[in-house]
């Protein structure tokens, strides 16, 4: 039988399945999260079984409240501190970064299947990883049991030809796709991306892809392991991690959606839904309060790349705050020595700790009344940042800085 | 599974998790009580004073879209809701919700109006609108979510089974084929 991607990964490690069957498969990773992870400890606890079956298997990510804004967090901080001490689990250093970073610096291989408390868990999709975010009690019961349930995906194939047109990356692309199969448009389904454009398409543009294949639903987002993915291993001294994985050339799809990247155009998702997109010129002019460049979407060293090489030698206009934060501790380390963080500093940016920032509204950067923020996260949910009478403007990382300089919407083209 | 009665609290399209318990409490969500006076704060403001034991939410595409937040099912549990019905549930939150013991239901919530009278039984498939007086179908939990569901949740699962009890290659005639 040939096989899509996710049949081939569910496939390796319960013989045989094809879309729509049930199996129980054994994990490679389980983690959790600073704002999910409390419950997943005490709902461990409360299962009888209180231990981690597979504890070097398993990672505690410090990174959605990092440093803690209040008391109640720093006390959540210190339950999980305490569940690492017990359990024998790796637990992260405030400021080490996000977990869908880190899982892809430091953790995910082709054909693992990882879950994690936070629905962006997705990401590592990206390196041909069956990935996919879960509830507190699915992954209290992953890290008990050492494995999970699941129902193996049908699989949409987005079949990807030519390159992208100046100024217009991954997030574009994603932006343009979700707004066209809508919000629930890859309910359940495995969204996989092939076709003669990957090639081109970096692993920091597919792990774009990857994490916000979420927002249209969907249970994965997968690329197939390439070259692009041995080298970036590589360059993780991870090399040995590689393995190729394809999916057949024969394998049934339910949809398969084509696109060419020659036509896509700089992208916007305008408030309060990331389907609600839109070129950039849709909005161009719109005042802008903050601009917000990071997360585990767009926080990696070619988005600051991007962001650098537009803002160097000028600066952020004085009414939009510019806050940056890299995603990973790797990653300020990388763009200080290569000068960037010098150049977003001058332009009068902030730079944050590495960890999710101002993305899920608890601390450095909440909006306030009737603000507006550019934001190169995943989410525009009305009430995201912190607060329900402010609004979200979703955009690649060189629209955004395009956007900083000017104070409002901008083509990031005008500035190339 | 015992008889579920109750008023229709109506919800629209694309109500996320973010709707349902807003992030920016996420400091209360190791006080469970205090975090669920907050429950669809900005969907509905008057929710929490407005909703019985009982009650349904009744919701209309994509519910529960977003974060992996349990805290939205557990808040909707602890608000005295007995049965989310919609015409199609996000993938996460459907999952969490029968993990914390709470029947996701997909329908035709059209049929049905804010404040109407409902009456469901779990087994038998159907939701009665009292107010209307009509019988509105929905579709079958599949079958290991159901077991889960019977236990008051998966941590009572596990509990008690141990294990995952599943047939090998179980194939499923179920409703998360209709959830997209």
């Amino acid at each position: 039988m040939a096989k899509t991607l996710a049949e081939k990964i569910l496939g390796n490690k319960a013989p045989g399945v094809k879309a729509g069957d049930i199996a129980v498969i054994a994990l490679d990773l389980v983690f959790l999260q600073d704002t999910s992870g409390p419950l997943v400890i005490r709902q461990l606890k409360e299962s009888g079984f209180g231990k981690i079956a597979m504890p070097q298997k398993a990672v505690i990510f410090l990174d959605h409240a990092a440093p803690s804004p209040n008391k109640e967090l720093s006390n959540d901080h210190i339950l999980l501190r305490q569940a690492a001490q017990e359990t024998g689990c790796l637990i992260t250093r405030v400021g080490d970064g996000i977990c869908h970073q880190l899982v892809s610096e430091r953790f995910a291989k082709p054909g693992d299947v990882i879950i994690g408390s936070d629905s962006h868990t997705i990401t590592a999709g990206a390196l041909g990883a069956f990935a996919t975010g879960m509830g507190s009690s699915d992954v209290a019961a992953g890290l008990a049991l050492g494995k999970t349930w699941l129902r193996v995906p049908e699989s949409f194939l987005i079949n990807l030809e030519g390159s992208f047109p100046k100024g217009v990356t991954g997030k574009d692309l994603i932006l343009y796709l979700i707004g066209k199969i809508g919000a629930d448009g890859a309910t359940y389904k495995s969204l996989e991306f092939g076709g003669g454009a990957l090639a081109e398409i970096n692993m920091s543009q597919r792990l774009t892809i990857a994490n916000m294949a979420v927002e249209a639903g969907a249970k994965v987002g997968l690329f197939p392991s390439d070259e692009v993915t041995r080298e970036f291993l590589k360059e993780q001294g991870r090399g040995k991690d590689y393995h190729a994985l394809y999916p057949d050339a024969e394998a049934n799809y339910e949809k398969i959606i084509a696109m060419n990247l020659k036509y896509l155009e700089p992208m916007l998702s305008f408030p309060h839904t990331v389907d609600n997109a839109f070129p950039v010129g849709e909005a161009k002019g719109t005042k802008i309060q903050q601009v917000f460049l990071g997360t585990c979407t767009n926080g990696r060293i070619e988005d600051l790349a991007i962001a650098a090489n537009i803002l160097k030698g000028r600066k952020a206009h004085p009414a939009t705050r510019l806050l940056i934060c890299p995603a990973s501790r790797s990653i300020l380390i990388q763009a200080v020595k290569l000068g960037y963080i010098e150049t977003l500093i001058e332009a009068g940016a902030v730079i944050l700790p590495p960890g999710c920032a101002a993305c899920l509204g608890l601390h450095q950067g909440v909006l306030g009344d009737g603000e507006i923020c550019l934001s190169t996260a995943n989410r525009n949910f009305k009430g995201r940042m912190g607060n329900p009478q402010s609004f979200i403007y979703l955009a690649s990382p060189a629209t955004a800085a395009a956007s900083a300089i000017t104070g409002e919407i901008t083509d990031p083209r005008e500035f190339l | 599974m015992k008889i579920l009665r109750g008023k229709a609290i109506k919800l629209g399209d694309g109500i996320s998790t973010d709707d349902i318990i807003p992030g920016r409490y996420a400091h209360l969500r190791s006080n469970l009580p205090e975090l669920a006076r907050h429950t669809l704060k900005d969907a509905i403001p008057s929710f929490t004073s407005r909703v019985k034991p009982g009650d349904f939410l009744v919701a209309g595409n994509n519910f529960g879209l977003g974060s992996s937040r349990e805290h939205a099912p557990i808040v909707i549990k602890m608000s005295g809701v007995s049965a989310i019905l919609a015409k199609s549930v996000a993938r996460i939150f459907f999952r969490n919700a029968i993990n914390q013991g709470m029947p996701v239901l997909l329908c035709d919530t059209d049929r049905i109006s804010d404040g109407d009278e409902l009456e469901m039984n779990l087994d038998s498939g159907v939701v009665t609108d009292l107010t209307s007086n009509s019988k509105i179908s929905f579709g079958k939990v599949p079958p290991f979510m159901l077991a889960i569901l019977k236990e008051g949740g998966l941590i009572p699962y596990i509990k008690k089974h141990k294990d995952f009890i599943i047939a090998a290659k179980q194939h499923t005639e179920n409703n998360e084929e209709k959830i997209e």
